[in-house]
This record gives structure tokens, C-alpha cells and sequence, in this order.
């Protein structure tokens, strides 16, 4: 009743699904909170990332999906002993699919004291027009 | 209004069950957080979260409050007690928008808490920026080790 060993190699099922990359830097990894808000013109972003720099900042947008990394740095408390601990300092990382068309060289992101702030032009095709009806 | 501190209840200081204590609630963290494939922020639901270090002359306390004034912020220290509390404010957007998420959370916020010895209130420093509150607490001087030279 054993059953054959089948030596085949068997067809690996491919599958659909969408892959993130994975983190190479150990650690945790945030998703930051944000707020995300449209009027006709633009899409805008905030996130809260405290402790990250400007330099520290990536903000990626390709085939509709922004991809937001930031890292944490921290310096000179290697010397300092815990006390009390509540936060881990981290990266930050959050992905979006965006529906609407966006104006890529338009992009503009500030970051000031922790908080980034990404304003979104929506290309002129994408936008709304109000269409006046006439009247014969 | 935020969420205030519930957790940990009471942070202890006590000499002898100090680290015990906190290895005892780290314990309880990792087991509670077992069954998932990350532990959460130890403080999560706490606003703000604050890490507290030491070295030989001063506390260091730093917390995340992204995206407040400085002028906010209410900062007091007294013996080995600090408080900080202040109000956070998200600008309305004027425009007609509509909101696709809204997580920034926003309101008053009042933490206290106790160190270990006392500080000199006079000499703390508090500084912001990249959305941390940075406090530099020295330590008392009475409250500072002292290196004992024993003499033959």
C-alpha cells in the first residue's frame, strides 16, 4: 500500500501576489499615522514621523504606489542607561495606492518638526470639470 | 482629548524591586505579545511616549510629540517629579476637502512622572526638534554618586 515516492519535480503554483519588499535593516518597523485629504486640485498627505531629518526621508511614487521609508537615527545615548522605555526608535514605512492621475514634477514635500506634509497635484486630465449645461 | 497615561500604572523607582518590576511588565509584554509576529510600542496607547535615560549627572527624557509649538508646551519640574502637558492642535484646512483618513490624533495631553532621585529644576533644559521633546534633568547634587577614594 506505499504509496511511490514521485520523483517529479512538481509545477511550482505562480502566484499573484502582490509583493512588498522586505526590510534589510533589523528593527522595528512603524507605520506612521496620517491624514490623508482631497479637494479638486490636489491629494494631501500628513504624516507624523517624529525624529525623522529631511535627509532621512524617502518618498517614492511608481505606477501609482507612494511609498513613504523614513529612518530614525539616534546618536549619543549609546553611554546613557534606561530608565523607562516606551518607544523604540524605528522605520517608518506605509505604501498607498493612488487612483487618481498624479503630476509627478509637481510633488512637493515639507517636513517640519516631525511632521511631513506631501502635496499631491492631480494632472489636469484627472481633475473635475463642472460642465455648464446651455440652454438652446 | 488624548489618551492618558493608564499604562504602566505607576512607574516604580524603588531601589532593590526597580529592575525586577520592569523585567516582570517586559515578561507579561512578550507573552501577551507571543502569538503575534511584532510586539507593539511598550507604551502604545500612551500620549506621549516617553523614554527616560540616565548617565552619572543627568536624566535625559525624550518624548514624541510630532508637530507642536514649542509655546504649547508646558513643561514643570519640582524634587523628582516632572510634568509635561500641552495641546495639540491640527490645522483646519480651509479648502473644501474631503478626508480620505484621519489618524493624527489631536488634543490635551498631561503626563507625570517620578525619577528615581531629584533633579535641580533650575538648571533643566528642554529643547524640540524632528518632533522630539529633548529634557536634559541634572541630578541634585546631593543625589549624585560619589567616588570614594579610600585612603591606606
Amino acid at each position: 500500500m506505499a504509496r511511490e515516492a514521485s520523483t517529479d519535480v512538481q509545477k511550482a503554483e505562480s502566484s499573484n501576489v502582490p509583493t512588498v519588499p522586505e526590510q534589510t535593516r533589523t528593527g522595528p518597523v512603524y507605520s506612521p499615522a496620517v491624514d490623508i485629504f482631497e479637494n479638486d486640485n490636489s491629494i494631501t498627505l500628513l504624516a507624523d514621523m517624529p525624529g525623522v531629518k529631511a535627509s532621512d526621508l524617502e518618498i517614492d511614487l511608481r505606477e501609482n504606489v507612494l511609498t513613504l521609508t523614513a529612518r530614525v537615527t539616534t546618536s549619543g545615548i549609546a553611554k546613557e542607561s534606561n530608565v523607562l522605555r516606551e518607544y523604540r526608535p524605528g522605520t517608518f514605512f506605509r505604501q498607498f495606492n493612488l487612483s487618481e492621475a498624479i503630476d509627478q514634477p509637481k510633488i512637493d514635500a515639507q517636513l517640519a518638526d516631525g511632521v511631513l506634509r506631501l502635496e499631491l497635484p492631480k494632472v489636469e486630465k484627472a481633475r473635475p470639470r463642472q460642465i455648464t449645461v446651455r440652454s438652446a | 482629548m488624548l489618551v492618558r497615561r493608564v499604562w504602566p500604572s505607576r512607574p516604580t523607582f524603588e531601589e532593590s524591586f526597580g529592575d525586577l518590576d520592569q523585567m516582570r511588565r517586559e515578561m507579561l509584554r512578550l507573552l501577551e505579545t507571543s502569538s503575534g509576529d511584532a510586539a507593539p510600542d511598550p507604551g502604545a496607547g500612551v500620549f506621549p511616549p516617553m523614554n527616560i535615560t540616565q548617565d552619572d549627572d543627568s536624566f535625559y527624557l525624550r518624548a514624541e510629540i510630532p508637530g507642536i509649538k514649542p509655546s504649547e508646551l508646558s513643561i514643570s519640574a519640582l524634587r523628582n517629579r516632572v510634568s509635561i502637558s500641552g495641546r495639540r492642535e491640527i490645522a483646519r484646512e480651509h479648502e473644501r476637502v474631503s478626508y480620505h483618513r484621519k489618524e493624527r490624533p489631536e488634543g490635551t495631553f498631561n503626563r507625570a512622572v517620578t525619577l528615581p532621585v531629584e533633579v535641580d529644576p533650575e538648571r533643566v533644559d528642554a529643547r524640540y526638534s524632528d518632533g522630539i521633546l529633548t529634557l536634559t534633568l541634572p541630578k541634585a547634587e546631593q543625589a549624585k554618586p560619589r567616588q570614594i577614594t579610600v585612603k591606606s
